[in-house]
């Protein structure tokens, strides 16, 4: 998929007054009626550049704004085909909102716009975990989750027969917290390949998104283990 | 109009310029008990009549079986999961169901599906508010448990339509009730909304903004509510009495239902007395008392409460907050009088510790109602007030689909702010395959076989091409309503593929039409003919009240003036009533109405000194019955 320009040349007529507008426009610039969707990116949705450092509050405002405009409740009263277009437009900004306004998601989504093949942990489709991830450990890892994977094996068995372990119950916390720490550092990463992303040449740009990738994927193997960690602490 | 159908009770308000109002029933109530009768079958074999309310929870002592109650329960639910409610609830089931169909409960010698019967309680909320504003009322929106899934939507939903109602919005409870509560401040911050009904809780939390109120997440538990409490109680009543009298009441319908009503009272008082009585005669004339302390209620309803605390915990957790974040708890629904759940409350979102305290200003039986009403005014579009407002609401469950081995693969995650969408890709494992199965689950559990199942989705119509060719788009869109809607494109050919959706539990919409309450309800003429004779009853009654007015006391102390006053409001009524004009004998009669209230209140006064005088407040209630329920039979549904 390329990026689609934002300022999209296409020109359609409109449906209610006929005066022809921009194809992505959401609203009729002259009779100010809403338009059918037309098929854009998330960052189209919100007039932005594709870039990975976005205002957070802007974003935010924007979202609101934009809603007041296009929900359904706006249109209660309206045609049928208005009421459908409002539907779909405002499922287009929701999406939209969810996946730019959190880091991981709106990472992820630029770089699938940029042809990255990632796993889709982030972007809501939460894939069952056979199928999801890389199923090997990162490299400098391998003995850590190893003897991690042991711990968790021991806890669940004991909680089977019903005792408790508390050694192990706190050991398994020191492991947990030492994961998240790891996890924060990649988050750390992630944003300082953004810049590079964002305002890099081509080969600096290159470089950012096969460190962001393999970035995402290390992520997703240490949130999955946190997971199965904190299950099993839980349960 | 804004209604909120309710396990216990439903109500139904509306916009008054920019304050919701709660609309009263003709007994004067806001509430109509959401109980539903069928009247003995007509000889003639005729349908019986059916009654809605107060007048059917009247009948459920005498005659039980043609009685239900809380069918909010059974809403959307397959006959596996209704099971479980027998234990608890009277409800009797149809023997003949088969797997997948819509469960029917008995009433009677006929049978009904769990919307059909919400449908009589709808079409009773709808003929208040006809009645009460004097014209036909086509447009509703409903309030359902923000954990409601997408089957026990769409049964309410339909519930609706047989109603006759154009159903504009489903509106989560909670959310309703922020909406009600945010009317008036135009606060900012962040509020959670704990709303513990009578059969469902539910807990939002929602970020207010310019008069934008945006849920960030929600969570509950569908089952769980007052009645949980109220069988806690009449169990043990039950087994008692068996162990203590011998006598086993579990078969005796009418003794259980006088039981639980006695159980309901004792909860009611322990939310004000530190200390209630069981006191109920047997039928074996042994009496069977019991002495309930408030701090032996809160040990025993604390499994109960607790099962609160999960949901709570999980949604701040979702919505990414500490309880320190939230800035105001608002409390809903009756079961939050009971000042165990305020105290749970304090203790989960660290309220007095931080000098906080919930919000309980707003009537909890009906803030839900009257936020109904404002989403109705919001979608109306009609006034300034609503005009700012915009409910971005989520959908409670994931939504995925079942992937090879029975995994689930989530495709929208809970708390999505709807309307949400997602598109997925399928194609073929055999050659020339023209057909591909989707099924569509709600939950948020590993396997497809622990959620809720919603759909079967049949693609059709696909080209024949060689296996793994075909690139078939989905697309699943959940709406405002939170109900799930489908649409599939072959990409390749550019056909568009013909689905076939069937629903794993739920009506088709051929069921949903063939059981459109009689058609009474729809054709105007009727509807006028209903209300001109409900107004000249209204008229007759108010007529006859005031001709008797001069033979009592009070009217002595009226001056010449009003006495002229209801002189000339009585002859304007006695003129309209003439007329066919619906409109003009209802305000006819609101005028005398009101030409006649200082009357009424010196009758009222007149009454209530005699009856201090001497007589006890039992004689002085009959003869306060006796003379003064006038000046009429809607006095007390005070027009404003």
């Amino acid at each position: 998929m390329t990026l689609k320009v934002i300022e999209s040349a296409v020109l359609v007529p409109c449906w209610s007054c006929s005066v022809a507008h921009n194809e992505s426009t959401l609203f009729c610039p002259h009779c100010s009626k809403i338009q059918p969707p037309a098929s854009g990116d998330y960052f189209t949705v919100f007039g932005l550049e594709p870039r990975l450092n976005i205002d957070l509050t802007a974003l935010e405002r924007e979202f609101h704004r934009l809603s007041r405009k296009l929900h359904p409740d706006r249109f209660a009263r309206a045609t049928n085909s208005e009421k459908e277009w409002s539907l779909a437009d405002t499922a287009l900004l929701n999406d939209a909102y969810r996946t730019l306004k959190d880091p991981l998601r709106r990472t992820e989504y630029l770089l699938k716009l940029h042809g990255a093949e990632i796993g889709e942990e982030f972007s809501g489709k939460d894939r069952p975990k056979h199928e999801s991830g890389p199923s090997r450990a990162p490299a400098d890892l391998l003995e850590e989750v190893f003897d991690l994977n042991m711990q968790l094996e021991e806890m669940r068995m004991a909680r089977k027969a019903g005792e408790s372990d508390p050694e192990l119950e706190k050991s398994l916390l020191e492991a947990k917290r030492k994961f998240e720490g790891l996890v924060e550092d990649v988050d750390r990463d992630l944003r300082a390949q953004w810049q590079a992303w964002d305002e890099g040449d081509a080969a600096a740009r290159d470089a950012a998104q096969k460190n962001m990738v393999a970035l995402l994927d290390r992520r997703r193997y240490l949130s999955n283990l946190l997971r199965d960690v904190t299950e099993t602490l839980g349960a | 109009m804004g209604i909120d159908l309710g396990t216990t009770n439903s109500l139904v308000a509306y916009m008054e310029g920019d304050k919701p109002v709660v609309i009263p029933g003709v007994d004067g109530s806001n509430l109509v008990p959401s109980v539903v009768a069928l009247d003995p079958m007509p000889a003639d074999g005729s349908r019986p009549t059916v009654t809605v309310g107060n007048s059917a929870r009247k009948a459920l002592i005498e005659t039980p079986e043609r009685v239900i109650y809380s069918v909010k329960r059974l809403m959307g639910r397959s006959l596996e999961e209704v099971k479980n409610e027998l234990k608890f609830f009277p409800f009797r089931l149809a023997d003949d169901i088969e797997a997948g169909e819509v469960p029917r409960v008995q009433l009677g010698g006929l049978r009904f599906t769990p919307p059909e019967i919400s449908a009589y309680v709808l079409r009773q909320l709808k003929r208040n508010a006809e009645r009460f504003f004097g014209a036909p009322v086509a447009q509703a929106v409903i309030t359902v448990p923000a954990y409601f899934n997408d089957a026990q939507r769409q049964a309410t939903k339909d519930a609706g339509r047989m109603a006759g109602l154009d159903v504009l919005r489903l509106v989560n409870e909670p959310t309703a009730a922020a909406l009600a509560y945010g009317l008036d401040r135009a606060k900012e911050g962040t509020i959670a909304v704990y709303d513990l009904g009578g059969g469902t809780f539910d807990i939002s939390i929602l970020k207010l903004r310019d008069g934008i109120f945006e849920v960030q997440s929600t969570n509950g538990d569908t089952h769980l509510g007052g009645d949980d409490i109220d069988n806690l109680l009449l169990t043990i009543a039950l087994d008692e009495i068996y162990s203590e009298h011998g006598v086993d009441l579990r078969a005796n319908r009418a003794a259980v239902q006088a039981l639980r009503k006695a159980a309901i009272d004792a909860k009611l008082r322990l939310s004000a007395e530190t200390s209630a009585r069981f006191d109920i005669e047997l039928p074996n004339g042994d009496r069977y008392q019991r002495e309930i302390p408030r701090a032996v209620f809160e040990l025993l309803i604390e499994p109960v409460l607790e099962r609160t605390a999960g949901p709570c915990k999980q949604a701040l957790a979702d919505a990414g907050l500490t309880p320190e974040q939230i800035d105001e708890v608002v409390l809903v629904g009756g079961s939050t009088r009971i000042p165990a759940v305020r105290a749970l409350v304090d203790d989960l979102f660290h309220l007095s510790a931080r000098g906080k305290k919930p919000h309980i200003d707003l009537n909890p039986d009906e803030v839900v109602a009257l936020g109904a009403a404002v989403q109705a005014g919001i979608l109306a579009g009609a006034s300034k007030t609503t005009e700012e407002m915009l409910l971005l609401d989520v959908t409670p469950l994931s939504l995925g689909i079942e992937a090879l081995g029975g995994a689930v693969a989530r495709i929208i995650q809970r708390n999505s702010t709807i309307p949400a969408s997602a598109t997925e890709f399928f194609t073929t494992g055999v050659d020339g395959q023209t057909n591909v199965a989707i099924h569509v689950v709600q939950g948020e559990r590993e396997l497809a076989a622990d959620c809720r199942s919603l759909a079967r989705f049949d693609l059709k119509g696909i080209p024949p091409m060689s296996a793994g060719l075909p690139r078939i788009e989905v697309h699943f869109l959940i709406d405002a309503d939170g109900i799930l809607r489908v649409s599939a494109r072959e990409q390749r050919s550019g056909k568009e593929a013909q689905i076939e959706v069937k629903p794993t539990y739920g009506l088709t919409d051929e069921q949903v039409e063939s059981m459109i309450l009689d058609s009474f309800d729809h054709a105007e003429e009727d509807f006028a003919k209903r209300l001109l004779i409900e107004v000249r009853n209204e008229a007759d009654a108010i007529l006859a009240a005031v001709s008797r007015a001069p033979q009592n006391p009070a009217w002595k102390e009226l001056s010449g003036e009003e006495r002229a006053d209801i002189a000339a409001a009585r002859e304007r009524l006695v003129a309209a009533r003439e007329s066919t004009d619906a409109a003009a004998i209802r305000q006819a009669t609101v005028a005398l109405d009101q030409a006649t209230r200082h009357f009424a209140e010196l009758m009222m006064d007149a009454a209530v000194s005699s009856a201090i005088r001497g007589k006890t407040m039992n004689e002085a209630g009959v003869e306060l019955d006796e003379n003064i329920t006038a000046p009429h039979d809607f006095a007390p549904a005070e027009f404003k």
